[in-house]
Order: structure tokens, then sequence, then C-alpha cells
């Protein structure tokens, strides 16, 4: 059972991290437009004029 | 429109230097929208930026302070297709918002919480406890209460706060019966977990918090979706009226930042934004939006104009008041008073189970403590069994039964096209027998159309069309629109008459009845359409006449059908009874009453109640806003009259009279699967509480008869989007 000294404190550990990227995302907004959200991500508005497609 | 808009009051100042304003923008639909706002919006010289948010359409432009007026803005979002309104992000957004995402928050720690405290609850089920000496059971234990502890002190305020505020007020709300479980279960279980005892509850409290939270999200956020969309239609429609500066400058202004005493400038054509009193200037006003009366009315010098009405002949300065004594606004006020201080507060039905259930559970639990010491148990072990029966008839289904109808039916109501504007008006809606409607503008369509088009010869038409191209007068729009002329004869306006002009060397007139000499001809179409405005065209050869009037709403007859087989259906109107009389005949409705004045309006509802109906008013007018505001529950057209809308407990959008149905079809589905909902809850509870009476709930079944209840009532309260085949 020795291995509970450290496999719970990491278990925390990982859900205590998913949580504060969860409140890090909401507090900057991330949630505010789900919709433009999708498309945003296939604009290429970053690349080059000539690269885009 | 020539005169420069003043934006001032739109405009924010978020840091030194920089300006930002918010605007509503129609038809922005996917990323291509996005980039070309965005771009050219950043293309122009002192923009600093430009964000769209796709899902609530709207764009935040910020740029250098003084580097640009706000107008360029709007002028360069319109050079790019996208028209836009300024919209004053007031506070109430801000604090709404703030509440959405304070929810979402405690959602988020409260899953987080439920997940881990699982994962050791589970471990423990799954025979981590059979170690002997109990050691790693406590160790679990501890670090249960480790996390479950803070998660819901953090996660559970939203109910905490709700419940203590309940108590102050000396009632009782669900949160009180949802708070005391949560804090007793967590105290209980501490008090186990000290004394090495098996059983602790910390995953049903942190669960139980997690389900609630949920469904509370879920419903705020249904009501903040709906609430923005309409913010953005009163943007969107938001009047602007032209504002006269003394020295004569005229400034179209947002009518926010018009005050009593301000000179307006109303041209022909234009629909009066304030309530005033005319100075100067005669004119013909369209008072339909205010008293259903289809017939234009003469104003001069003296007489009061109201917000909504169309002006339709000759300019006119007005002066800004509010209401003044004497005037129909004056009355309808005093009406809308009355109406709303006898308004019955409605009891909900989740309010009502609240009621009955919150003295029971309590008295069972109490029962069953006093039930345990009289058997000989200890006082400890009581308390144990008796908490345990709160914890397991915990509201947590009860808690999402109604609300998770409640969002399900309202997001299918938002999808048809009808706007709620109060969480109980679904409920209401769902009791009314009777429904009551205006005539003008609710059955019958806002804007006036060509009806006597079938008569007259298409080349008349044609002539007619172009000449009325050069006219801004309704009546002469109407004309235009049914004729499809896209090319105007050059014709010359004669304020308060029609146009003249010469074509093909001849000299035609579009006008007035009277000044094109067309009395003769115009008395047969009258006598036909009794409800219909008239104009006449005059050529050397012949007169022709054009009745326009307000058209039925396309869908009236087959809705008005639709709803009469479930309820009684009356047309209560403000309008002359030949006018009435010819809808009524037309929609096959039996029961009709004309010329009636706020206040009989309001006599006729509150002899439907008294007869023990249940009315649904549905109308749009000025005179009808205390009706609104006194039936049972009431719909406005998203059209009507700002009084009317803020009055009414729905809005719904189009031409089309459909939602109306809609809603009524929906609303009584809605009802029925809450009520079934409050069953399902109660059976559960009446299979789990004898369970735990008797000392046999587990902190396992606990946990498996909430969540299992839980996603039952949700799974249920989905059915209420797919009520029956949308008829088209």
């Amino acid at each position: 059972m020795n291995v509970l000294v450290y496999l719970v404190p990491l278990a925390l550990a990982l859900g205590a991290l998913g949580l504060a990227a969860f409140l890090w995302a909401l507090k900057h907004g991330q949630f505010e437009d789900l919709d433009g959200a999708a498309w945003r991500a296939i604009s290429d508005d970053d690349l080059p004029e000539d690269e885009r497609h | 429109m020539s005169e420069a808009q003043d934006l001032s009051l739109f405009v924010r100042h978020p840091s030194e230097g920089v300006a930002a304003m918010d605007l509503v923008v129609d038809g922005v639909f996917c990323g291509a929208c996005i980039a070309t706002i965005e771009k050219g919006l950043r293309r122009q010289d002192g923009v600093r930026g430009a964000r769209v948010n796709l899902a609530s359409k709207r764009v935040t432009v910020e740029w250098d302070d003084g580097a640009l007026e706000p107008p360029a803005i709007l002028e360069r979002l319109e050079a790019l297709g996208y028209p836009a309104f300024p919209f004053a992000s007031g506070a109430v957004d801000s604090v709404e918002m703030q509440a959405e995402k304070r929810l979402l928050r405690c959602l988020g720690v409260a899953a987080f919480g439920a997940m881990n405290v699982m994962l050791l609850s589970v471990s423990l089920w799954a025979g981590a406890d059979s170690d002997p000496n109990s050691a790693t059971r406590d160790l679990f234990h501890w670090l249960s209460a480790l996390v479950a502890l803070p998660t819901a002190a953090y996660a559970g305020l939203p109910f905490f706060e709700s419940a203590a505020k309940a108590l102050r007020a000396r009632s009782l709300n669900m949160d009180v019966p949802i708070s005391l479980g949560v804090v007793l279960a967590l105290g209980m279980s501490v008090v186990q977990t000290l004394a090495h005892e098996r059983d602790a509850y910390f995953d049903s409290a942190v669960m139980l918090l997690m389900f609630l939270l949920a469904g509370r999200f879920l419903d705020q956020r249904m009501r903040r979706r709906t609430r923005d969309f309409a913010l953005n239609l009163s943007a969107i429609r938001a009047d602007r009226a032209v504002k006269l500066f003394e020295g004569g400058e005229a400034r179209e202004t947002p009518i926010g930042a018009i005050r009593p005493g301000d000179l307006v400038l109303v041209r022909a054509g234009e629909r009066v934004a304030v309530d005033g009193t005319v100075e100067d200037g005669r004119s013909d006003i369209d008072q339909s939006l205010v008293t259903g009366e289809t017939a234009p009315t003469a104003v001069s010098p003296g007489a009061s104009v109201y917000a909504g009405t169309v002006n339709m002949s000759g300019a006119l300065r007005v002066r800004v008041q509010s209401a003044a004594s004497g005037t129909l606004l004056d009355e309808v006020n005093g009406l809308l008073v009355r109406a709303v201080e006898q308004r019955s507060s409605y009891v909900q039905l989740a309010d009502r189970a609240t009621r009955l259930y919150v003295p029971v559970v309590h008295v069972t639990a109490l029962a069953t403590f006093l039930g345990w010491l009289a058997l000989g148990a200890g006082w400890q072990q009581s308390l144990i069994v008796a908490i345990t029966v709160l914890i397991i008839t915990c509201p947590c289904a009860l808690g999402l039964a109604v609300p998770a109808v409640q969002v399900v039916a309202a997001g299918a109501l938002f999808r048809r096209g009808l706007i709620l504007n109060s969480g109980e008006a679904l409920e209401r809606l769902a009791e009314a027998d009777t429904v009551v409607f205006d005539k003008t503008g609710t059955l019958t369509q806002p804007r006036p159309t060509l009806a006597n088009a079938a008569d007259i010869e298409a080349a008349d038409l044609a002539l007619a069309g172009s000449l009325a191209l050069s006219s801004r007068h309704p009546l002469a729009r109407a004309v235009a629109e049914a004729s499809g002329a896209r090319e105007p004869i050059a014709a010359e306006e004669v304020p308060g008459q029609g146009v003249s002009a010469l074509h093909c060397g001849e000299r035609v007139r579009l006008g007035s009845v009277a000044w094109c000499e067309a009395e003769a001809e115009a008395a047969p179409v009258a006598a036909a359409w009794p409800d219909a405005s008239l104009i006449a065209l005059r050529t050397p050869e012949r007169v022709v006449v054009f009745a326009v009037r307000q058209l039925l709403r396309p869908d009236a007859s087959a809705v008005i059908a639709d709803v009469a087989r479930n309820h009684e259906i009356e047309i209560l109107s403000g309008d002359r009874e030949p006018a009435v009389a010819l809808v009524a005949r037309e929609l096959g409705v039996s029961r009709f009453e004309a010329g009636l004045k706020p206040a009989d309006k309001i006599a006729r509802l509150k002899a439907l109640a008294f007869a023990g109906k249940r009315a649904l008013m549905v109308g749009d007018g000025l005179n009808d806003a205390p009706a609104l505001a006194a039936a049972h529950v009431s719909i406005s057209p998203i059209s009507a009259a700002h009084i009317a809308q803020a009055q009414a407990d729905a809005l719904f959008l189009g031409e089309r009279l459909q939602p109306v149905a809609d809603a009524l079809r929906l609303s009584a589905r809605a009802r029925r699967l809450m009520v079934e909902n409050l069953w399902l809850s109660a059976i559960y509870n009446m299979v789990a509480v004898p369970l735990a009476i008797l000392g046999f709930a587990t902190p396992l079944i606990a946990a498996l008869a909430m969540s299992g209840s839980s996603i039952l009532v949700t799974v249920n309260a989905l059915r209420a989007r797919s009520a029956g085949a949308p008829r088209r």
C-alpha cells in the first residue's frame, strides 16, 4: 500500500491542474464565443498571402 | 439622411486615450463574415482593434480617442455589407454575465471535487476497506474530507446564500433543504471518520452540488441567451429622432439621449419616436399601433402624438413630453399601474412542490430519529439514521425536475421564434383556456399592403408604382411594392396631397381621393374594403382607386383554426366595427368586440377571469398594454409598441402567427413533463426513503439513487424538445 503515498497526491495534483486550466480559460473569456472559435480555427489569416488555399 | 449622428451615448472609454463601442451586427453567420468585418475595420485609420462575437452577433471596436468620429465606423461596416447598430452594454448585462461565470466556476470546482472524491469512494466500495485494521479506509475518508470540505464551502455558496436570504425573509425555498442536507452530510461524515466508522457521505454531498449546479448553470445560460437576443433586437429596432437644436441645427440622436422639452423633427413617412405635442405643421398620423384604429387621424399644432405612430403626409415639429395628464398615454399608464398592482402573484409548480416537500421531509427525519430512539438505539445511531434520511431525500431530482424542462422547452420555443420574458410564463401559458386577440398589428401584418391589386390593370399599376416611388408616404410605398416598379418618374410632391408628374406629355396624379377628384369611383371600393385606406390615380382618361389595408398574417386562418380546437377565441379591437367584423368573418371567429378603449379591454378580461377563464392576451398596441398586464398570460409580436412589449410574458418574431400556436402546444406539453418529473422524483423517494428509515442506506446506495434519479428526470425533460412535428 506504500504506493498510495505518491499515487494519491499525484492523482489530486493532476486533477487540480485540470481545474486550474479550466479556471484560467474561464477567466480569460475562452468560453465567451463558442461559435466564433469554431470558425477562427480554420481561418488562415496567419499565413502569408501566397500560402493560403 | 444628411444629419450628423450623435453616438456619444454608446461610446465607452476602457482606458486612457482609447474609445470603444459595442455594435449589434445583423447577418454574421460564419468565419468569412468574421474575417471581413475584423480586417475591414482594422484597415480603417485610427482603429486599434475589432473583435466579433459570433455567438451573440456583436462586434466590439476600439479606436484611438479623437482619431475618428464614431459614425465613421457605422459607415465603414455598412460599406462592408454589414449594417450595424450601436448597443449600450448596460450594467444589467455584466451582472448577469458575472452570475453565469460564477456558476460555471462553481460547477468546475464541484466537478473536480466529485471526480476525486469518487475516485476514493469507488476504491473503497471495490474492496479497499476490507483491510482489517481500517487504516486505509480512514486515510481515504480523511483525503475525501480534505477535498470535499473546501469544494462544498466554495461550490455550495450560491445555495447557502440563497437559503440564508429565504430564511431571513421567513420563507422556505428549495435551497434550504439542499443547504441543510449538504451541511449535515458533511458534518456527519467528519464525525463518522473521527469514530473510525465505515460510512461517510462526502461523495454524495459533492455530487449533489455538482448535479444541481449543472441544472442552474444551464437555466441561467438559457435566460441570458434569450435576453441577449431580445437586447440585440431592441438595438436594431432602436428609434432615433432628429433633434432640433437652438440655432436650427438638426442632428439624428438616439432616443435614449432625448429629454422632455426637446424639439424633434418628424418628416413624412417616418415613425414618430417620441411622445409629445405638435408645435408646428399639419399631417395625417397612422395611429394603428396606438389605438388599433386603421384610418389615419389629422393632427395640427397642439395635438398629441405618440411613439410608434407613423407620420404620413407632412413634416411636424414635436415638443417632447413625458405622459401629460389627459392624454391617452396618461390613461394607459394609470390603467397599467392598477393592472400590475392587481395582478395576483402566481405560485409556480416548483414552489408548490417545495412547500409540500420541505415539511414532509423534515418531519420524516425527525420521526425516524424519535422512532429509533424509542426502539432502544443510542441517540448517536438514531441521529445518523435520521441524517441519512435527509441525505437520501435531498432534492436532487426535485431541484432538476422543473428547471430542466423549462430550459429545454424555452430552447425549443426560441428556435420556433418565441422569446419568453419570464420563467413562469411557460406554466401560465399551459393553463390558458381562452385566447384573446387584438386585431391591428396582431392578427394583421404591421405594414399595409395593396388589397385590390386583382381589380387593377397591369399598366395602371405600373404607372402608379413608378409615381409612388418618388413619395415617402406609407400608402404610396405599399402601391410601389405591389407594382414591383423600379424606375421612378420624376414627380413633384404636393405636401399632404400626393405626387403629380408629366408622363408621355400628360399630367398624372397619385394621391388622396379628394385631390384626384375621385370620390365617385372611390365609393364602391370603400364599400368592398371597409378597413382600407384609399388613394387614387388620375390620368386624363381614367381614374383608378387603390385600397391599401393591413392584410392578415399569412397563416392566421390556419393558426386560429388550430388554436380553436382547444381554446375559446375572441377578438377585442380598438378599430371600427366593419373593419373588425370583416377580419372576424375571414377567420371564422364568432366572438368579437370593436371600438374598445383600453379600459374596456380590461373590463372584458376581468369578466372572463370572473367566469373562471384563464385568458391569453395577444396584442401589440399601446392601448393593449394594460390588457396585456391584466391577462393571465400575454404575448406580443416583436413589432409591438415598447410599452406593450415590456408587459408581455413572451414575444414572437416574424410575419407568421404560428409561434403563438406553438407556444400553447409546447407549454402544455412542458407542464405535463414537469408534473411527470415531479412524480418520478416522488416515486424515487418512496422507494429510497423506507430503506433509509430502516437504516439500510449505505453511501453506495445513496450515490446510485441520487445520480440515477437525476439522470432519469433530465432525460425525461429532453422530450419537451420534440413536441409533435412542427406544422409547415
